[in-house]
């Protein structure tokens, strides 16, 4: 079983079309891994999808480093 | 014997002004590339002033029947979806049964379920024909969205354009439609809407034109779409019993290539098999599936015999899907 980590750096890389090894965990969505606003949408999605759970969209905002979606889904799942 | 609904013809029109994205770096903060990458727009046509949806709507229509080999007194029921009718009463249906000459007596009448409106309108003139009610139906999809636009909000102006698309539908033993799937949530309104209408704000509009223009919080509704359609593309699967490779072509609504592309993936299909016009036409609303179909056939990508899937999600919010054997 892979780690939280692990499992959104590979959403990320798949999400995004970038390399593993851009992917450090305070790499910013939007301004180190070139994502658009509907990109970040669709990460969200993506993690959703993986993690089962459903990140409001207020907090959605707030998710823009790896690091952040990495804290996000280990506070909220149980 | 069952009776089925077949396409027999398909037309289109779209006005003439094309309106490209450079141009609308003028009009707002906003870049050629901005549009393209998050919509897969280049261009939109617009109509002219004093040009109607009417008008567009019957030239789609004339297409329709010329491919289709049929005249005004073959058709028996027609139906118009749109969000943008060219009057409150009577329904531009009943207009443009009168300039096209189908014979009164005739069934007519427009349907509004905003960008799934054609989806709406093909499920009901299937009903009508596969349970004797009618024949032959002419069903158009034709909006003037430039008209309800604000031309100031760069959220929304650069994403919407006008046109019409037509098929005429026939009843043969031989399938034709297979299945439509129709939905509805009204829960979710205020995230795309135009909050205006004739029992609500038409003073306000009076006097602040601009208070009367399509808002959207795009985000948000792309998320939903793309959920959504994924579903409802599946539940078509499910209720024919088909696999994903099983379609010859996904013939979606053109709001935006992304959410195209994730129904795509959803479904398994490369997008050299996805109809793509939205980079040509912006999203025209109703007017979208009808006119990517007529543009796929008229250019010979859509062969007969082969297994289309239709899709749509709008304001509502609505949202659709059928599946036709062509």
């Amino acid at each position: 079983m892979s780690s939280i980590e692990e499992r959104v750096k590979k959403i990320v890389v798949e999400q995004l079309g970038v390399k593993e090894e851009e992917v450090n965990s305070e790499a910013s969505f939007v301004d180190d891994l070139g994502a658009d606003s509907l990109d970040t949408v669709e990460l969200v999605m993506a993690l959703e999808e993986e993690f089962e759970c459903e990140i409001p969209d207020e907090e959605a905002e707030k998710i823009t480093t790896v690091q952040q979606a990495v804290d996000y889904i280990n506070a909220n799942l149980e | 014997m069952s009776v089925y609904a077949r396409i027999r013809g398909t037309g289109s029109h779209l006005p003439e002004r094309v309106v490209t994205n450079e141009e609308l770096e003028r009009l707002v903060e906003t870049s050629d590339r901005w549009i393209r990458e998050r919509t897969g727009i280049a261009q939109r046509h617009v109509v002219a002033d004093g040009e109607t949806c009417g008008d567009i709507a019957t030239r789609a229509a004339e297409a329709a029947m010329e491919a289709a080999g049929v005249g005004p007194g073959d058709i028996d029921l027609l139906i118009l979806a749109t969000s943008t009718p060219d009057q409150v009463f009577p329904s531009t249906a009943c207009l443009i049964q009168h300039r096209l000459g189908i014979p009164g007596g005739a069934i007519a009448f427009d349907i509004a379920a905003a960008c799934s409106g054609f989806i709406y309108a093909l499920d009901a003139a299937d009903r009508f024909i596969r349970t004797g009610g009618a024949r032959r139906a002419l069903v158009i999809g034709a909006e003037t969205f430039s008209r309800i636009l604000n031309w100031e909000d760069r959220g929304t102006c650069v994403l919407f354009g006008d046109g019409a698309g037509a098929v005429i539908l026939e009843a043969d033993e031989t399938p034709g439609v297979l299945s439509t799937h129709l939905h509805s949530d009204g829960r979710q309104e205020p995230l795309l809407n135009v909050p205006w209408g004739v029992s609500k704000g038409v003073e306000a509009l009076m006097t602040d034109p601009a208070s009367g223009k399509v808002t959207m919080r795009g985000n948000e509704v792309f998320k939903i779409a793309v959920r959504t359609l994924g579903a409802v593309v599946e539940e078509t699967l499910a209720a024919n019993g088909l696999e994903r490779g099983d379609i010859d072509w996904l013939v979606p609504h053109q709001a935006n290539i992304r959410i195209m592309a994730a129904t795509a993936r959803k479904l398994e299909l490369p997008m050299d098999r996805v109809v793509v016009t939205v980079d040509r036409h912006g999203n025209t609303s109703a007017a979208s599936i009808p006119l990517a179909l007529d543009v796929a056939v008229r250019d010979g990508r859509i062969q007969p015999g082969q297994l289309l899937l239709l899709e749509a999600f709008g304001a509502g919010f609505t949202w659709g899907s059928a599946l036709v054997r062509f």
